[in-house]
């Protein structure tokens, strides 16, 4: 069968999951990237691997919009005034997400929504009623769990309306990042935010301080929290994110020696090209940057793009070279695997490209936390599922890493259902984690329906709804189903 | 033989059994849990009967050790462990037949102190339990207050044998107690512990009227105990102090308990519910159900 007509005749896919389909087989039927034969060697090996964004880009693969500037402005293209109060607020937002692209044809990023939505709280009732008809639609029309909504750090009537409604709606999208800073988020709402993802498996937390300052640093102004866990520059966003996957570049070294000295730079310099020339299609040849209304009205920069440069498999390729010892248990392991990444750090940090004015053109790590057909392959720099540490050591270990990825790194931690009763035991956790150095902290609790995948979250109830052969009106969760079975991401070690 | 830890110079210093540094069932917080060798009770359903006696060093434990992190020193043929090369397997403990363990270490207050300092940024504070606590007073009021200079405030869980009344220093060191009582009955108690429940019932009152008693808890084991009675009477002294103390009322589970009694059934919902309504009834606000 041909993959138009497999796409057309899957009783699994809603209508919607349909035209997604159509459009990647539509798209693929164009190849006008410049694709050199030591890359496609990579490609072929696995080594490198642009996660299915296409073989002809025509948007940038996250948008993170300035919803601030949307709502003082309103939006010519969309024929809409600034909002006035909490239901034309709503609903402009909702608008305004129908016509934001990205990789997944859903936004990945749905603004600060507390700091959106709070000046329009007038009535405390009116504003639950509102915001909880906002949240509804969101998960019901956006219907891909790499759709992220961001809080804080700030504590606000919005931010904890927005808290009570995701523990009483329990819905899997949006993705949900607490942005938090020790001394600025009071302990309160931390304490909230922490029993709802005990519940709901978010908010996560982010560590503001840490971003901000990044950010900052880098020339990029304020951030967001956007898709799985992407710190991006707000106002602007990733033109794309191919990764490296160590687990298959390590089998084409002799050993360690020639991994470090030539496989490594070497594959590098390729995924740096790879990445040079998807920006050059989208940017130079696509038409998006002239034509968007989103870059026409100022909601998104040219400027403001950056792209990702991703790893994943970090674990897999230090236990291939350490005869024995083991990433995330050993000194030694962990040693080499901090090596291995700065080294990446470094050969990353010195290439700039042309086209981009962010952050001086050179890339932004990230962590890239695998997709549904990973094998034997553990996202980011994460210690593998099944070999995870005590939880203050598994901690500790995996902070070191956290700073070389300003464009997300994250772990995820499974309670036992216990510790609902006392959340400020995960809150306390958190806040030694993010101080710790850790840039980005999950948590959800054991029984909970919702389940954090890799960095997405998917109904365990849907998994099983697909798995019965009925359609399921969020197209991440056939990508939650094969990441359960070929990742075991439920089996993660359980802390109590 | 373990010296004794009062006589042997100006530093107190007490026999540790084991020190978990995350918790979240030993008080509000995380929590890093300290606990002492040694308990006066010798309750039926213990959890931890490891840490109930001193190890007397008749080395049977040390060729049951699958990681050779045992051995006897030469010389006064001590028992000794090796932290590095243990992996927890537990083998030990379960073949010792004494109550004991050889994973315990006489420590001082910045022995402990140091070991938790890595973890210093994710606790609340430190709980310090058994054993029983308050049988090594000295060790236990010098470690509580180091803890709390070094910003972790400390928790005491004892099943209030000790007469805390004439330990005011230690009192005063801790920033709450909580207490077991195990059975309101007298012959209930003695039965269950070996032991009358008189110092408990002193504690409870004394505690309460100083104003540091953070909780109270009773095991909930159907057919061994009649929880009515001690959850009646437990609730009624806490209500008539007019203090806002947590009334926890937990499970009995019989996950670490002595072969003997690893038939004992965890009480069913029902049971636990009605337990938490007679302290309700009584005029307690904060009842938990574990
Ligand atoms: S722990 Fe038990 S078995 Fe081992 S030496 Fe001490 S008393 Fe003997
Ligand atoms: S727990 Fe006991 S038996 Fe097991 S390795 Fe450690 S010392 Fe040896």
């Amino acid at each position: 069968m041909s993959p138009a007509l497999a796409v057309i005749t899957d009783r699994t896919l809603t209508y919607q999951q349909k035209v997604a389909g159509l459009a990647r087989v539509g798209e693929s039927t164009e190849s006008p990237l410049r694709i050199g034969p030591e890359l496609r060697r990579y490609i072929d090996a696995g080594a490198i691997c642009d996660l299915y964004e296409g073989s002809a880009p025509y948007r940038p693969r996250y948008i993170v919009p300035d919803y601030e500037r949307f709502m003082s402005r309103g939006s010519a293209f969309l024929g809409l005034e600034p909002p006035r109060d909490i239901w034309e607020a709503t609903a402009a937002l909702l608008v305004l997400y129908r016509h934001v692209p990205s990789i997944t044809t859903f936004p990945v990023y749905l603004g600060d929504i507390d700091a959106l939505l709070q000046p329009f709280v007038a009535d405390e009732a009116e504003a639950r009623k509102a915001i909880g008809l906002f949240l509804l639609s969101i998960d019901r029309t956006i219907n891909d769990s790499f759709c992220h909504a961001d809080i804080g750090p700030d504590a606000t009537a919005a931010g904890r309306l927005i808290l009570e409604l995701t523990r009483e709606q329990k819905n899997a999208v949006p993705n949900l990042s607490l942005k938090y800073e020790a001394g600025r988020t009071p302990d309160d709402f931390a304490a909230l935010a922490a029993s709802v993802a005990l519940e709901v498996a978010k908010p996560s937390f982010a560590n503001h301080a840490m971003f901000g300052r990044e950010f900052r640093d880098m020339g990029l102004g304020d951030y967001a929290i956007a898709s799985c866990y992407n710190g991006l520059p707000k106002g602007g966003g990733s033109c794309t994110l191919v990764r490296l996957n160590l687990a298959k570049a390590a089998p084409l070294a002799a050993g360690l020696a020639d991994f470090s000295s030539r496989v490594l730079p070497d594959v590098v310099a390729r995924q740096l090209e790879y990445m040079d020339e998807r920006v050059r299609f989208l940017v130079a040849e696509s038409g998006f940057f002239e034509s968007s209304f989103l870059v026409k009205e100022g909601l998104v920069r040219a400027d403001r793009f950056s792209a990702m440069f991703g790893i994943v498999g970090l674990a897999e390729c230090v236990n291939a070279f350490s005869g024995g010892a083991r990433f995330g248990k050993s000194d030694e392991a962990d040693a080499l695997g901090l090596e291995i990444i700065e080294r990446i750090a470094a050969l990353v940090a010195a290439h700039r490209t042309p086209l981009l004015a962010a952050n001086g053109g050179a890339y932004l790590l990230h962590a890239q936390v695998g997709i549904d057909d990973d094998r034997g392959v553990s996202p980011g720099c994460r210690i593998p599922i099944g070999e995870e540490p005590d939880l203050p050591e598994h901690i500790l270990r995996s902070a070191p890493f956290h700073r070389f990825f300003p464009s997300g790194i994250g772990d995820v931690f499974a309670f036992e259902p216990t510790a609902k009763a006392n959340p400020r035991h995960l809150l306390d956790i958190a806040k030694g984690a993010l101080a710790s150095g850790l840039r980005y902290f999950s948590a959800y609790a054991a029984d909970a329906d919702v389940v954090r995948i890799t960095g997405y979250l998917v109904k365990r109830s849907e998994i099983e709804r697909l798995g019965r052969g009925e359609q399921s009106l969020q197209d991440t969760t056939a990508l939650g189903r094969n990441a359960v079975n070929n990742l075991g991401v439920l089996e993660r070690r359980i802390r109590s | 033989m373990i010296p004794d830890p009062a006589a042997e110079d100006v530093v107190a210093r007490g026999v540790v059994a084991k020190i978990l540094p995350f918790s979240a069932v030993d008080g509000p917080g995380n929590r890093a849990v300290v606990f002492l060798q040694g308990c006066d009770f010798d309750c039926r359903y213990c959890h931890n009967p490891e840490t109930r006696a001193a190890c007397i060093h008749c080395g049977e434990c040390v060729p049951a050790c699958p990681a050779r992190a045992l051995s006897i020193a030469p010389g006064p043929g001590l028992v000794s462990w090796d932290p590095a090369r243990c992996t927890g397997c537990g083998a030990c403990v379960a073949a010792c037949r004494h109550d004991s363990s050889p994973k315990a270490r006489l420590m001082e207050p910045a022995e402990v102190l140091s070991a938790l300092s890595r973890y210093r940024p994710f606790l609340s504070g430190i709980t310090v339990t058994g054993g029983e606590c308050g049988l090594q007073p000295e060790f236990l009021e010098a470690l509580l207050r180091e803890s709390r200079a070094a910003g972790l405030p400390g928790l005491v869980d004892t099943n209030g044998s000790a007469d805390y009344a004439a330990l005011p220093g230690l009192v005063e060191a801790a920033e709450g107690f909580m207490l077991d009582v195990k059975a309101w009955d007298e012959a209930e108690h003695r039965a269950l512990t070996g032991v009358s429940n008189s110092a408990v019932i002193a504690s409870l009152r004394f505690l309460l009227s100083v104003g540091k008693l953070s909780e109270v808890r009773t095991v909930v084991a159907p057919g061994l105990l009649d929880a009515e009675e001690t959850v009646g009477g437990v609730s009624a002294i806490v209500a008539a102090s007019g203090r806002a103390v947590r009334y926890k009322l937990i499970r009995f589970r019989p996950q670490g308990v002595r072969a003997a009694w690893r038939d004992i059934p965890t009480p069913d919902d029902a049971t636990m519910a009605s337990l938490a309504a007679i302290a309700r009834g009584a005029g307690l606000r904060d009842v938990v159900v574990v």
